[in-house]
């Protein structure tokens, strides 16, 4: 659905240019919800940018639904544009104007029929669950209902592609986690492919299905957000990674592991949906000479999945702890040592 | 004083005209002959001059860096013009504009012939405050609508021009008491006006009473006028 190859972009900046994108590329297909995570100033928005030709790259080529934007005319490319839905972090809506006027706009820019905007406009508004607040202005509405506006007026042009600029992080978590629900639904019934952009790594175990990590101008790491949570490798993918599954002993048993005398290892465990059949932990308990003890344990849901995480603390004689740790690789938990101060 | 029964026709009501003409020293058809002369002025110089001024602010703010059509060249010469414009005293563009004052009316003097100058001294100064007006719209909201495949014509009319036009109106209000005040001048030319009136026949003819109610008149169409200004404003902008 979209393609973007080996994109370049540098602005001039003042003193020196700044290399906003350096060769990335994305690809995202039909029905995703592709979320691409960095910290601010990664890129992210100029790489978002290229797909609706807001942008040009230097070098590269942008593909989307078969077209080459670097190809088309003019005419072509807001035509395109018309199929391309974007939302935005500050809303960006004609504040003064009530929230029909807005909704109506893309479509009278179209140029489609009074009655015809009338009936669409009632229909997306339907679906952001805001058809009572026709009429209202915008100034007067919440954050969340602001951004429901936003996503309608995305929505009427019936897109293939809706674009998320941080959509939710002018938001509070509840009304976030509102807004990700309806981005979801809007995936799920009206098959738009989305592709959205955030600093939250929440936004992405929500609803996405495949992530993208970008830093300095580069996606450092991607793949299916199951892969990605469970093995980081990229060290700003843990960064963000963390930020939703603790990976460190927790500071409360710190002292109980840096007071142990005998031979020991700390492991952080991941298992993936009903990928780990057997008593695995049991199973470990039971060893002779090794004592277990859990520091950690959370579940987290994600892509339709769960994972689970636990935090080992393994004590026994060094053979019995490499058992231990063979006996869990062999089950297809995802392992990693842990290493602490002494 | 007239014996009780025995009145004249004059005396029987209140002789306004004769009035104001004893007191003020010029007929009250003068005066209204020039508060028709300033509004004249007044309505097309700004009229021709907002239309023109807008011409100019959209030219500096489109061709600015970073703006839809990005023109160094276009934008350094309307910036330079403008701000050379903005800082000749208006006597000397009235001056110095007869040559082509006489080109498009056909003479240099009468009210007429005074739009040339007045249109040309207020149109930068319009430019200037309308380009402020613009740019205050948020750059979102041009990139929502660029996002959408609106064309930049569009973006003009559909989005800044609305969002815009709240302060737009200030803009005017303020620009057209500036261009009162240029009218003052238009004595010079025979352009008439209630500021002529003030200068030849109150001024320069020692007329107190006369001079102080062009002041008054001049004051309270001022006030007037802002207070009209305001209000639309700020019915414009009632719902942000
Ligand atoms: N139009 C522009 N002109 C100059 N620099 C820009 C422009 N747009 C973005 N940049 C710079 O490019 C870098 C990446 O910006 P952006 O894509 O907005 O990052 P992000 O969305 O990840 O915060 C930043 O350093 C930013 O300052
Ligand atoms: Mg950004």
């Amino acid at each position: 659905m979209i393609h973007v190859e080996h994109a370049v972009k540098t602005f001039a900046g003042g003193q020196q240019a700044v290399h906003a994108l350096r060769d990335v590329s994305l690809h995202v297909a039909q029905g995703d919800i592709y979320g691409i995570v960095g910290f601010s100033g990664a890129g992210k928005s100029t790489l978002l940018r290229l797909v609706n030709g807001l942008e040009k790259p230097d070098s590269g080529t942008v593909t989307v639904a078969g077209q080459e934007l670097g190809k088309l005319n003019k005419r072509e490319l807001l035509k395109l544009r018309r199929k391309i839905g974007m939302v935005f972090q500050q809303f960006n809506l004609l504040e003064g104007k009530t929230v029909f006027h807005n909704v109506a706009l893309p479509l009278e820019l179209a140029g489609m029929k009074k009655e015809e905007i009338r009936k669409r406009v009632r229909e997306v508004l339907a679906f952001v669950e805001l058809e009572e607040k026709q009429d209202a202005y915008v100034s007067q509405l919440s954050g969340g209902q602001k951004q429901r506006v936003g996503i309608a007026r995305a929505l009427a042009t019936s897109p293939d592609i809706l674009l998320c600029d941080e959509a939710t992080s002018a938001l509070d978590p509840q009304t976030t986690e509102a807004i990700l629900r309806l981005l979801q639904k809007v995936n799920r019934e009206m098959g738009v492919t989305i592709l959205l952009i955030t600093h939250q790594m929440q936004v992405i175990q929500m609803i996405c299905n495949k992530v993208a990590v970008m830093e300095e101008g580069k996606v450092v790491e991607e793949g299916s957000v199951l892969e990605v949570f469970g093995t980081p490798r990229a060290e700003v993918t843990r960064r963000f990674v963390r930020t939703v599954i603790n990976d460190r002993i927790p500071e409360k048993f710190l002292a109980v592991v840096r007071a142990e005398q005998r031979n020991q290892q700390v492991e952080l465990l991941k298992f993936i949906g009903d990928q780990v059949q057997e008593p695995l932990i049991a199973q470990l308990c039971r060893t002779e000479g090794l004592e277990v003890n859990i520091l950690g344990a959370t579940i987290q849901e994600m892509q339709g999945s769960v994972m689970s995480v636990f935090i080992l603390q393994l004590i026994g004689e060094e053979a019995l702890v490499a058992a231990a740790e063979k006996k869990i690789d062999a089950a297809g938990a995802l392992r990693e040592r842990l290493v602490w101060d002494a | 004083m007239s014996t009780p029964g025995n009145i004249t026709p004059a005396q029987a009501g209140f002789d306004f005209a004769a009035w104001f003409k004893d007191f003020f020293g010029i007929k009250f058809d003068k005066l209204l002959g020039s508060l028709g002369d300033t509004l004249y002025m007044l309505g097309w110089g700004l009229i021709i001059g907002a239309a023109v001024g807008f011409l100019l602010a959209l030219v500096l703010v489109m061709c600015r860096r970073g703006g839809l059509w990005q023109n160094r060249v276009a934008y350094g010469i309307v910036n330079v013009y403008v701000n050379i414009v903005r800082s000749m005293p208006f006597i000397i563009t009235l001056v110095f504009v007869f040559p082509l004052t006489k080109v498009i009316v056909g003479k240099t003097y009468g009210s007429t012939a005074m739009l040339v100058p007045l249109v040309i001294y207020i149109s930068p100064y319009l430019a200037r405050l309308m380009e402020n007006s613009l740019l205050e719209v948020s750059p979102g909201i041009i990139e929502a609508a660029q996002a959408m495949g609106a064309t930049t014509w569009q973006i003009i009319a559909r989005f800044m021009l609305p969002e815009a036009l709240s302060s737009m109106v200030l803009a005017l209000t303020t620009g057209t008491v500036g261009l009162l005040g240029a009218t003052a001048m238009a004595g010079y030319v025979g352009g008439g006006g209630v500021g002529d009136l003030a200068l030849t026949y109150g001024y320069q003819r020692y007329n107190l009473p006369l001079l102080i109610l062009t002041i008054v008149i001049l004051v309270v169409f001022v006030q007037l006028l802002q207070l009209l200004g305001n209000r639309v404003s700020a019915r414009l902008r009632s719902h942000r």
